[in-house]
Order: C-alpha cells, then sequence, then structure tokens
C-alpha cells in the first residue's frame, strides 16, 4: 500500500514548496444507517472528475447535474492521478453510471437519483467542508437521496 | 469531508477509493480500498468484472458496516509486477530539477491567478 500523504509532502517539499499541505484530519466520524432497504433506496454518485474544464480550476465550486447531462467522458487532466500508469478512457472505472443503470434496470437497487454531484479538489479545506460539502448535501437532501457513493480520483 | 456532511444529514455514504491513508486520515464513514494506481478507484479500466466487484462490495458495505470507519479492502491486483507504486510522484536523480521548474511556475501561476482575481475568497 502506498502512504500517499507522506509521498505527497516529499514531492512537493522536491518542488520548493515550503509548508506541507495539512490534510484533514478528524477523530470523530459522523454514521448513518440506511433509511430504506437496497431494493427500495434511492442513489447518487459524487465525483472528483471534471465536467466543465472551461472553468478555471482555481474558481470551479461544487455543482449538481442531471445523470442524463454526464459527460461521455470527464475532464481528468488537472487532477493528480497516475498518469504514468493508467488512463482514464474508461468512464466505468472512476463513474459507474453504466453499472448502476443495470442494478437499478434488474431491481437491486430502487432507483437512480435525478442528479450526481461534483465536487472539486480543493487546495482549502475551508471551502469543500463550508461551501462544497454542505451544498451538495442540501441537493441530495432535496433528491430525496438515500445512499451515496463518493469516488475521488 | 463531503461524506462526513452527507452521514451527518442522515444519508449514508461509502468511499470507493485507493489513497486509504489520506481517507483515514479524514475520518471516512465506510471505504472500500482497491490497491490500484490512482485514477480507476472503482476497477482497471474496461474490466467490467472488477467494477461490478468493487460495486457490489460498496453497496454491501453501505448495509453490512456495524460502525463508522469500516475499510473493505479488495484483492484486485493492478499487475503481477509490483513497480507501479514507484511511479506516482516518484523522486529521482534525474527529475530534480523538472520538478524544481514544476514548482516555480506553480507558485508563479498561483501569483498570476491572485492577481487576475481566480480565487475563491
Amino acid at each position: 500500500m502506498i502512504r500517499y500523504i507522506e509521498r505527497t509532502k516529499a514531492y512537493y517539499r522536491a518542488q520548493g514548496f515550503e509548508q506541507d499541505y495539512q490534510w484533514a484530519m478528524n477523530v470523530e466520524t459522523p454514521f448513518s444507517r440506511p433509511a430504506r432497504p437496497l431494493k427500495s433506496a434511492r442513489i447518487t454518485l459524487v465525483t472528483t472528475a471534471v465536467v466543465e474544464p472551461s472553468i478555471p480550476k482555481p474558481i470551479r465550486t461544487a455543482k449538481s447535474y442531471a445523470f442524463s447531462d454526464a459527460p461521455a467522458d470527464f475532464d481528468t487532466a488537472e487532477l493528480s492521478w497516475d498518469k504514468i500508469t493508467t488512463h482514464t478512457n474508461d468512464r466505468e472505472s472512476y463513474f459507474p453510471l453504466q453499472a448502476l443503470n443495470a442494478r437499478v434496470a434488474a431491481g437491486e437497487i430502487g432507483s437512480l437519483a435525478p442528479r450526481f454531484h461534483f465536487i472539486p479538489t480543493e487546495y482549502s479545506q475551508r471551502h469543500t467542508r463550508n461551501e462544497d460539502a454542505p451544498l451538495i448535501t442540501e441537493h441530495c437532501l432535496t433528491d430525496a437521496v438515500d445512499l451515496a457513493i463518493l469516488i475521488p480520483l | 469531508m463531503t461524506a462526513r456532511a452527507l452521514e451527518t444529514a442522515g444519508i449514508a455514504t461509502v468511499v470507493i477509493g485507493s489513497a486509504l491513508d489520506i481517507l483515514q486520515r479524514a475520518g471516512t464513514p465506510r471505504i472500500v480500498f482497491n490497491d490500484l494506481p490512482l485514477g480507476n478507484p472503482v476497477g482497471k479500466p474496461f474490466d467490467s468484472t472488477m467494477q461490478n466487484e468493487s460495486l457490489s462490495a460498496a453497496l454491501n458495505l453501505l448495509y453490512t458496516a456495524q460502525s463508522p470507519g469500516a475499510v473493505q479492502q479488495l484483492p484486485n491486483q493492478w499487475s503481477a509486477s509490483e513497480g507501479w507504486r514507484d511511479n506516482f510522484m516518484a523522486i529521482t536523480p534525474h527529475n530534480r530539477e523538472q520538478l524544481l521548474l514544476l514548482g516555480e511556475e506553480s507558485r508563479r501561476q498561483r501569483l498570476l491567478n491572485r492577481e487576475q482575481g481566480l480565487f475563491r475568497p
């Protein structure tokens, strides 16, 4: 297993950054049990893959999109992933919409929520904690979501 | 952090991810961990069997986790060779200079962004 925190610190030090990034740390973890059995539950996806690359990275904020507007290929160029070893040409490898739809069609999952959600990979924990996460939570409550699968690249 | 906000609002969550140390440090309620290169947390590209197994594990963990911080590690492997683990953010004698240049460019761009108002308040 790769220790990403240590590796990232070393990498940015090698780039001449003097202060290490402060990774989010929480001791207590909130926990909710699913409100409904899977067969009747409504599910959504949350991704860090970019839907609108025309918006400059520093000002991207969380946004919700209709599943019908999900791009065939998200933009992942500006995200930090292993570009030497792999590629993101298969959307299902980070946004398994077809697989979810198949399970809804088969009756295994109750329904797909109307919207999925983009959360930008933010340097600032404050933006995520105080702005992006609450916005997505509000949208999920509006959509009567029971279950969310979050898939950060 | 988003998972935490959702759980606090009563929505059950599971993260499918490949950077376990980061997710655990952040206090993630449920984690399905695929020890694969970053970029394809659900499974290798075009390997629908692996991807479906990950999705099954995620759906299962949503209902079986008994306490916060539950982790299920999947047995998936990228390849027989473990060499990929050295690639990501590698620092070698050959790229040290390049990394410093990358850092300088990144700092320059950050300043430029601020000057142009490209930042979130």
